[in-house]
Formats: structure tokens, C-alpha cells, sequence
């Protein structure tokens, strides 16, 4: 009786503070990895593979070849494949690659998807404009995780 | 991380005359670990090369006419046209070649297209060109084209170093919010694709630019404004104190490379 209480007290807890993590408050590990949800919610790996193809949204295919998207047209070498993604890496390791990259991989080229400050001479999108900070972040905290679900379907074969 | 696409093989002649478009890394890169300077030619695909290797095939010979119009043509307070004082535009052999270039009496740094515009203003009393209009880019383009195949030769001591260094420190800091600087590009990434894009060296001594994509001229700093723009920044605006001291920077990065403007790329 009492366990289930529990349970049914998590579960309102989670419904009622199932919190977003603002870009500002990420948590990173010491070699970049994030552990928790940043939407609190978990991914779908479909909508991450669109993510990651669309131009104006993930377009990591810019720098990255996947095979798995094979039908994605103009596939980047800036990058590393990412074939076989979801098997070299934690689920946490991946979040934290995307959310911030550099965390991981210092002075990577690789764009922080989940960042919004901090920025030398930030502009507002595309249209060469200034931007305000904090600046929206590249990805929102649902479409990271959608992008990480993805990439843990990344197997080596 | 293979360099895949890589710089071709081909060779660039124009109308038969051969293009240095490959050089020993001049001093500018040393420490890059770049050991050739290579022309943005080689990056392209060949039928866009092909247009440039022939004067009647390149669209932007079109704007040189035009411009050896106006440079016999008289304008502003001072009754005179370029031709009064320079006689015919093959007097300016050997300019682009060495521009931007301190001047002296100004006590300035000058590109190419500050030169014709303070001639315009000074000489002329006519009304400056638009630093990037179509009339400034045709006449660099005619003044550019008499330079063809001579070696890049930009000061960078003397009065240019201050410039230099500035120029040199725009190149590598990483702006916008995606913290890319022109090095994550043109340096660490020349020869590999982004997305479908080839990326080249970012040498500019095939500017003017005749692109495709526009259907016309392009100069140097709008080029500059178009990649700092890409990596979702606030960018300098042409003719600014900052893309003076890159274009400096950046040509020097291809000294040795022929003049090789009004180019063609896509
Ligand atoms: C501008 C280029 C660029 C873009 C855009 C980019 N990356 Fe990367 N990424 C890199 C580079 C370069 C590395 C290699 C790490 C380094 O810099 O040392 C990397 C590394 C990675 C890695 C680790 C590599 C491995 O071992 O599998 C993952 C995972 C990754 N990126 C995912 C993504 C995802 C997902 C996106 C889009 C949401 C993305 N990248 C967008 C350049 C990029
Ligand atoms: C009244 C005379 C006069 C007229 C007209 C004139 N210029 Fe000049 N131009 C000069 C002089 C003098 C210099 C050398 C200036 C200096 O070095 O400070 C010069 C220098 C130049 C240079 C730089 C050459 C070098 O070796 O660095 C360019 C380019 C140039 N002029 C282009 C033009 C163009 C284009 C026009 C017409 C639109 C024009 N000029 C009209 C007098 C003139
Ligand atoms: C996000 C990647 C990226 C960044 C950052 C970038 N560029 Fe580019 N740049 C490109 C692409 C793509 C092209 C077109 C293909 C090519 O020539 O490389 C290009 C072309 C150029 C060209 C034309 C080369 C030619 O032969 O026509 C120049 C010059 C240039 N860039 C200079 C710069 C400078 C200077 C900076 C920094 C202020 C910079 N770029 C930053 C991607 C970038």
C-alpha cells in the first residue's frame, strides 16, 4: 500500500515538474556528458532523424554522413560518420555531445545545439542582423532528445 | 576524416596563358600547416572551371566592357575621366596585384575599391561609387583583369602590419552562434564538403567574383559578409575598418597565387 503511494506521488511529481532544463543550466559531467532528460520527457527516434536532415533544423547531415539516412542528399565529411554512434556512446555521452559539443570535444567545430549565451558578436538567425542574447537555442530540449534517440539507434552492425 | 573531394589536378589557363594556382604556402601561413596555397578554382566543378578559362565564355567580361566605357567617360566638377590622368586602363598593371596597400599621403590602408572611390571624389569631384555597387565591381573587375596571371604581392610590414595582425585575429575568432571562424572553414576544413558545398581554401585572388548564384559580380567583402552571415553572427559591413584588415590578411595568406580576377564560381 505504501509503495504504491510512492509511486503514485512520483507520478504526479513527475507530471506537475517534468521541467524543461534551460540551456543555462544544463549540467555537464566532467568529459561532457549530461545525464538527465533536458525536456524530462524521452525522445522519438523519427522525429531526431528529421531533425537531423533538415537544413533549418539539426542539419547535422552538413557535417556528418549516416548511412541510415541514406536517402538525405549531400551528406558532409567535416565530421566523423556517425554509423555506429549509439554503440561507441552513452545515451548521456550523445546528450551532452549535442547539447554542447565542446564540453566533449574542446575546440570542436561542431555547433552547440542547446546554448544560448555567450556568443562573440551573436546574430539573429540568418540575416547577418545582431542578435539579443539569450538567443533562442539551435535546438529545442525536445528535438535534442528526439536527435539522441535517433543516434542510440545508430548500432554497429 | 578523409579528404575525399581535395583540391583537383587541373590546370588553370586563361585564354592559353597559364595561372600560378597552386604555390608554396607564402609566409603568411606558416604555422597553418598548410603547405600550398591553392585557388579556389580548384574546388569547383568543371564546368563552372571551364567558364573561366576563356575571356568569351566568362560573364563577368561583360561588366569589363562596361567599365572601359566608363573609364573614358567624363564625369563630376573637374571635367576629367580616369583615361585624363592614366591614359588607358593597362596602366594599371600590376595594381590588384598589390592591393590593399598603404597609402602614404592618406595615411590609410586602401583597397582597391577605396583607391577608385577617393580618385572619383579627390580627382574628379564625381560622386563615390557604392563600395559594393555594380559600377565599383566592374571597375575593379577592368582594373583587376590587367593584372591576370601576375603574382599576388601584398605589403604586410611596415604601416600594413597593424592591419595585418588585426586582420589575422578576425580570421580565426569564432562568431555567431555557431562559434565558427574562418579557419573552422577555409583552414581545418578546405578540401571537404559541407553539405553541398566544396570547401576551398577562401583565397581571394580571383575576386571580383563573377557567381552563378547571384548572375553577377561579387567583391571580396560581400563574400565575407555571405560566410560570417552562415555562421548566424552580426557581420562587419563592407568597407569597414575590419574587413580592410582581413582582406589584407587574407590575400596575404595567397601571395604568390596569380591574379586571376574576375573569376567564376557557383
Ligand atoms: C559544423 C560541423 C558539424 C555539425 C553541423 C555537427 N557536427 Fe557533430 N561533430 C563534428 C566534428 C568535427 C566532430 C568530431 C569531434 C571533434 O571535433 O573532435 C563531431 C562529433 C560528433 C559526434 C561524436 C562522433 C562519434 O564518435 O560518433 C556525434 C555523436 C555528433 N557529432 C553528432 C552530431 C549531431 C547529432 C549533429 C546535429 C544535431 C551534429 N553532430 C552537427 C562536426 C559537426
Ligand atoms: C586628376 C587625375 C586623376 C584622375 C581623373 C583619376 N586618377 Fe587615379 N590616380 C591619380 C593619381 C595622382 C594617383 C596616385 C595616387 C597616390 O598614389 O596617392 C592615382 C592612383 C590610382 C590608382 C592606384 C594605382 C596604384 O599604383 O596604386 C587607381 C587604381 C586609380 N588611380 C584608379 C582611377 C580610376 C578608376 C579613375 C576614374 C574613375 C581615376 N583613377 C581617375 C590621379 C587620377
Ligand atoms: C560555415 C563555413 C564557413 C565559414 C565559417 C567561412 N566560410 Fe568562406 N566559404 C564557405 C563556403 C561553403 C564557400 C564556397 C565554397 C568555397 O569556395 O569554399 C566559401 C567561400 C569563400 C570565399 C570564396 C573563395 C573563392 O575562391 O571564390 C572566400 C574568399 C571566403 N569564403 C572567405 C571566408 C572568410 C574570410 C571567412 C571568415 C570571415 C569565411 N570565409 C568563413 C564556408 C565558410
Amino acid at each position: 500500500m505504501r509503495l504504491v503511494a510512492i509511486t503514485a506521488a512520483i507520478v504526479v511529481a513527475g507530471g506537475a515538474f517534468a521541467q524543461e532544463v534551460a540551456p543555462t543550466d544544463v549540467s555537464y559531467g566532467e568529459y561532457g556528458a549530461v545525464e538527465a532528460s533536458l525536456s524530462g520527457a524521452p525522445g522519438n527516434a523519427e522525429a531526431g532523424a528529421e531533425v537531423m536532415s533538415q537544413r533549418s533544423l539539426g542539419n547535422c547531415v552538413a557535417c556528418h554522413q549516416v548511412s541510415a539516412l541514406g536517402d538525405v542528399p549531400f551528406q558532409g565529411e567535416v565530421g566523423p560518420s556517425l554509423d555506429g554512434a549509439g554503440s561507441r556512446w552513452e545515451e548521456a555521452d550523445l546528450r551532452g555531445i549535442v547539447a554542447n559539443a565542446k564540453m566533449t570535444f574542446p575546440e570542436s567545430v561542431m555547433p552547440a545545439f542547446y546554448k544560448s549565451e555567450g556568443f562573440i558578436r551573436p546574430g539573429d538567425a540568418f540575416t547577418g542582423k545582431a542578435g539579443t542574447e539569450p538567443l533562442p537555442p539551435l535546438l529545442t530540449a525536445q528535438q535534442v532528445e528526439d536527435v539522441v534517440a535517433f543516434l542510440m539507434t545508430l548500432k554497429d552492425e | 576524416m578523409a579528404f575525399a573531394g581535395g583540391a583537383d589536378d587541373d590546370v588553370l589557363s586563361i585564354d592559353g596563358v597559364e595561372m600560378t594556382s597552386k604555390v608554396a604556402a607564402p609566409p603568411a601561413l606558416a604555422e597553418t600547416g598548410i603547405d600550398t596555397a591553392i585557388s579556389g578554382w580548384h574546388f569547383r566543378e568543371d564546368d563552372t572551371q571551364a567558364m573561366q578559362t576563356d575571356s568569351f565564355d566568362n560573364p563577368a567580361m561583360l561588366a569589363v566592357e562596361r567599365a572601359a566605357d566608363v573609364w573614358n567617360t567624363v564625369e563630376g566638377t573637374e571635367g576629367k575621366s580616369c583615361a585624363t590622368c592614366h591614359e588607358g586602363p593597362e596602366s594599371m598593371q600590376g595594381v590588384r596585384a598589390v592591393y590593399p596597400k598603404w597609402n602614404e599621403t592618406a595615411g590609410e590602408m586602401r583597397t582597391l575599391a577605396m583607391q577608385i572611390n577617393a580618385c572619383r571624389t579627390e580627382n574628379m569631384g564625381a560622386e563615390a561609387y557604392k563600395y559594393d555597387g555594380g559600377d565599383m565591381t566592374a571597375m575593379e573587375a577592368l582594373i583587376t583583369v590587367q593584372s591576370q596571371g601576375m603574382p599576388v604581392n601584398v605589403a604586410t610590414d611596415g604601416p600594413a602590419a597593424e592591419y595585418w595582425e588585426k586582420g589575422k585575429e578576425i580570421y580565426y575568432t569564432r562568431y555567431g552562434q555557431l562559434e565558427l571562424s574562418c579557419a573552422s572553414c577555409h583552414e581545418q576544413n578546405y578540401g571537404n564538403y559541407i553539405r553541398a558545398d566544396h570547401l576551398s581554401q577562401g583565397q581571394i585572388n580571383g575576386f571580383p567574383t563573377y557567381r552563378l548564384k547571384n548572375a553577377g559580380l561579387v567583391q571580396t567583402h560581400n563574400r565575407f559578409r555571405g560566410c560570417i552571415r552562415d555562421t548566424r553572427a552580426e557581420t562587419f559591413s563592407t568597407g569597414s575598418p575590419e574587413f580592410i584588415a582581413l582582406e589584407l590578411y587574407v590575400a596575404s595568406r595567397g601571395n604568390g597565387l596569380s591574379v586571376e580576377g574576375p573569376s567564376v564560381r557557383q
